[in-house]
């Protein structure tokens, strides 16, 4: 099988690695045990792969990674600064805009892509960008909420509905 | 209260937005082989022969697996926890299109990839049949010619007697006098309904990694119940409880397709036979055709009054299980339960028959029986109103169990006021219906909490932090944060003092299952007696040290008051030990006391919906959602509204878009492309996540379990609306563009008649 050398700048390090062709870059990130990276549906809809290729999100499930020879990658491990966490980062946390976790890591990721491309973007551009990310336990009302709150910190986190007492 | 009561920020939030949580997908250990399943490419056939020399000579391949060679090794070969029939890899015969036939071990997952192409398995075609009726009738293809041991009671009450051809289980039970009520009823409302076959989609596909270690044997897995894994797997090597660890790190999604075993057996089987740790991950295609939940034909008719009163209701239900048994009696005992509703019913008839047939194994999925059910029950008060020319809403007012009531003879009253839920329901909603929404909504009761057997163990350090031992699963749900919660609550101390241990049978206290809502109301329970156990081992240490009677020891917020002296449960056990120590408490729940009577609590399904239709396409458009999320005391309320929102939001998915498809022996649509998951352009327009908190549950600080009910009646509210705006009620789920466009064109056929 051929193998070749790439150049590439992952997570903001310069890195040059010998990848086989048929490699994916899925492969090659979770190999350099970049793990949050997850691997779901396999076919380009699920959105839980999602990468940041020249800034752009991509399926790394279908993507091979010697197509980011020269390129950018940028991974959920490259997100925080340290032990600072990126605003998208935190505001998933205080929206509680996840639950088991596993396709969080593209969420973000894709939400960062927006974000940089479109920083105040509204509801219905939010939802239109992020349609290709699945998440099954929350329903995305608060993915969407989180993602909103980045664009806009003036916005006020509602209290949690005291609801509806004994009569 | 200081911590419950509080949105209090995820215990896992750092690792799961940074990436750092690890899943067991994630692991891997030095020396790891992988693992490639090679599945039947028939329906229903005999195994006449395997060849796998082919492939045990390809490079890389360490072993090459059969079920020949379990038996030839003296291993049990099969597992279930209900009925010992599901073989770990098919014994002489395969019972669906998609059944592990043999496992490839390699070095690495592309050559056992490969070499799984080489394996070569002889059939001997037999008959088969993948719709339920069919199996059911005379001459049928007949699945199991044996049935498998016994192991378990969950969904058999009725006993093995009477079942015979392709029956798993039947689950029946009536009072009254039906049939005399429905001759002499006013009004009768009858017709049939189907549910559909469902896929759960947790993204973190079914996967394990096993391994020796000085003789026991160590699973990683997705595995939501790991005490249930672990009986199947000790049964399988003959080993103790004890030698077998299970340990369910972070898992992604379960909603419960990841109870009971999946792949376990067969990653420790690789490691068995090749003495390699064994890592196998299946694909999304190969984890639907691991588990699915089943669908249901019902036959439904419902007896009323002139002024809508229940006089009778008489349900038939025919579920189809797939080929073997695992969970199928009791999600089949659940339907029968939740189909009728929870409402005062002077003659009940149920009879409900979980099937086998050639397709995909059913199991558990969110709320099992309760959506099934409840699209005939609750669609048939819509349709009885209708009739009746009574408001819907009034109709079920009329009819529902009060605070208290019995549902069903012998079981625990009814621990909530779902008429107050359902008035706030209906407000919340307009209804019935102003705006150009079409309205429906609809109540369920479940029997849930499963049984409750729980323990759990709290250690206080010298420093008064504690550490949590749980046997429940974080799935998601945020079971961590919540019992983190109860313990600060419970012992007085700050939350970020609290640390948990969870889902590892090698290290933390039994609990039976983590499922049917029942971590907080059940597994919260054992917490709080191990906080009694754990302070009345602290006030025993301080009358030592102080050489007081017990009885002079009074507990505090946070340690005890003795002699006229504070001192925190750290300051104790330092007295005590003089240096370092901590001390031990332990608490367990059983069947007795406040679970005495089953079910341990009523889950209640308050949901529904306001939908527009496009008349050109049959797009149904959701306008609004609401939930009432009748809690009893939500211990940390934006989780709650997190298990309500992802509940509702997967109950819309069945009810408009989701259903396994099978055209022959073949599953058509296994890839997440062709089975269409709710996403983000599904959000409705409106969301409101109402809470009911009455303190009526059996729970801590009066909570009861969520996490399901809020999906269970939205299959049926969804197929009322449509109903209600279109002048014909769907009897079908999902309601897909194509089907309520049909309906439409039907009532417009039928007008045009008259």
């Amino acid at each position: 099988m051929a193998r070749r050398e790439i150049g590439l700048t992952l997570n903001g390090v310069e890195r040059t690695l010998e990848v086989e062709d048929q490699v994916l870059l899925i492969e090659l990130v979770r190999g350099l045990g970049l793990v949050g990276t997850k691997l779901s549906c396999d076919t380009q809809v699920c959105g839980a792969c999602t990468v940041l290729l020249d800034g752009r999100p991509v399926s790394s499930c279908t993507t091979l990674a010697i197509e980011a020879e020269g390129r950018t990658v940028d991974t959920i491990e490259g997100l925080a600064d340290g032990n600072q966490l990126h605003p998208i980062q935190q505001a998933f946390i205080d929206r509680f805009a996840f639950q088991c976790g596993y396709c969080t890591p593209g969420m973000i990721m894709a939400a960062k892509a927006l974000l940089d491309e479109r920083p105040h973007p509204d509801a219905a551009t939010v939802k239109h960008w992020m349609e290709g990310n699945i998440c099954r336990c929350t329903g995305y009302g608060t993915i969407v909420e989180a993602v909103l709150d980045v664009s806009d910190p003036s916005r006020v986190l509602p209290a949690p509905s005291a609801g509806r007492g004994a009569r | 209260m200081r911590v419950a009561g509080t949105s209090a920020p995820r215990t896992d939030g750092i690792a799961k937005v940074t990436g750092a949580a690890r899943y067991a997908i994630d692991l891997s250990v030095p020396g790891m082989a992988h693992v490639i399943v090679v599945r039947s490419s028939r329906a229903h056939a005999n195994i006449r022969g395997i060849e796998t020399s082919a492939a045990a000579a390809a490079p890389g391949v360490l072993r090459v697996i059969t079920g020949a060679d379990l038996l030839a090794a003296g291993l049990t070969p099969y597992y279930g926890h209900v009925v010992l029939d599901h073989p770990v890899l098919a014994i002489g015969k395969v019972r669906f299109h998609g059944e592990p036939v043999a496992l490839v071990v390699a070095e690495s997952r592309r050559e056992a990839a490969e070499a799984a192409d080489l394996v070569e398995v002889d059939y001997e075609e037999l008959p088969s049949v993948t719709d339920a009726v069919e199996a059911l009738a005379p001459g049928a293809p007949v699945l199991h010619e044996a049935r498998g041991e016994r192991v378990g009671d969950e969904g058999m009450d009725g006993g093995e007697a009477g079942l015979a051809g392709n029956v798993c289980s039947v689950a029946e039970f009536e009072w009254g006098d039906v049939d005399a009520a429905f001759k002499t009823a006013p009004v009768v409302v009858e017709g049939e309904y189907r549910y559909p076959m469902l896929y759960g989609y947790a993204m973190e596909p079914y996967n394990a990694l096993a391994f020796f270690d000085q003789g026991d044997l160590v699973v990683y897995s997705s595995a939501q119940h790991v005490y249930m894994v672990r009986r199947d797997l000790a049964r399988m090597f003959g080993l103790a409880l004890a030698r077998v660890r299970v340990i369910a790190p972070y898992v992604g999604g379960g909603y419960g397709t990841k109870s009971y075993t999946k792949v376990e057996g067969m990653t420790a089987m690789a490691t068995y036979f090749t003495g390699r740790p064994a890592k196998l991950d299946c694909s999304v295609e190969e984890a639907m055709l691991t588990t699915r939940s089943d669908s249901a034909l019902i036959k439904a008719r419902s007896a009323f009054t002139k002024d809508g009163m229940l006089l009778a209701r008489d349900f038939e239900i025919i579920m189809n299980s797939g080929a073997y048994t695992d969970n199928s009696p009791l999600v089949n005992q659940k339907t029968a339960n939740r189909c009728f509703g929870p409402y005062k019913i002077p003659a009940l008839r149920v009879r409900a028959t979980s099937t086998f047939t050639n397709t995909v194994p059913a199991s558990s999925l969110r709320g099992f029986g309760a959506p099934v059910g409840n699209i005939a029950g609750e669609l048939q008060m819509d349709e009885a109103a209708h009739k009746l020319g009574i408001d819907a809403v009034e109709l079920r007012l009329k009819n529902l169990v009060g605070p208290g009531e019995q549902l069903l003879p012998g079981k625990r009253g009814l621990d909530a006021d779902l008429k107050d839920d359902l008035r706030c329901l209906s407000g919340s909603l307009g209804w019935p219906g102003t705006g150009p929404g079409s309205v429906g909504l609809g109540v369920s009761a479940s029997d849930a909490g499963a049984y409750p057997t729980s323990t759990a163990a709290v250690r206080i350090h010298a420093d008064s932090s504690v550490t949590l031992f749980t046997g429940s699963t974080e799935l998601g749900q945020g079971s961590r944060t919540v019992l983190s919660q109860i313990v600060a609550e419970d012992l007085g101390i700050p939350l970020d003092t609290v640390s948990i241990v969870s889902g590892d049978t090698g290290v933390v206290t039994y609990e039976r299952t983590t499922g049917a809502s029942r971590t907080t109301t059940v597994t919260g329970r054992a917490i709080q007696e191990a906080c009694k156990d754990a302070r009345l081992r602290v006030r025993e240490l301080a009358a030592q040290v102080f050489a007081v009677p017990l009885a002079a020891v009074e507990d505090s917020l946070a340690g005890v008051r003795v002699e006229q002296q504070d001192l925190s449960y750290g300051e104790v056990i330092e007295r005590w030990f003089g240096a370092g120590g901590e001390v031990l408490g332990h608490g367990a729940v059983r069947k007795a006391d406040g679970f005495a009577m089953m079910p341990p609590f009523w889950e209640i399904g308050c949901s529904g919906v306001s939908l527009t239709i496009d008349r050109e396409t049959g797009v149904v458009t959701i306008e609004k959602l609401t939930t009432i999320g009748d809690v009893g005391f939500a211990i940390n309320p934006a989780l709650v509204h997190g298990q309500d929102a992802g509940a509702s939001m997967m109950g819309l998915g069945a009810a408009l878009h989701e259903e396994l498809v099978y055209e022959g022996e073949q599953l058509v649509n296994s890839n997440i492309v062709d089975y269409r998951v709710p996403r983000f352009s599904d959000i409705p327009k409106e969301v409101e996540l109402i809470l009911a908190q009455r303190r009526d549950g059996s729970g801590p600080y009066g909570a009861k379990g969520a996490g399901e009910g809020a999906g269970n009646t939205i299959g049926g509210a969804v197929a009322s609306a449509i109903g209600r705006a279109i002048g014909i009620f769907p009897h079908e789920l999902p309601a897909t563009p194509e089907r309520v466009w049909r309906l439409m064109r039907a009532t417009e056929d039928a007008q045009k008649k008259r």
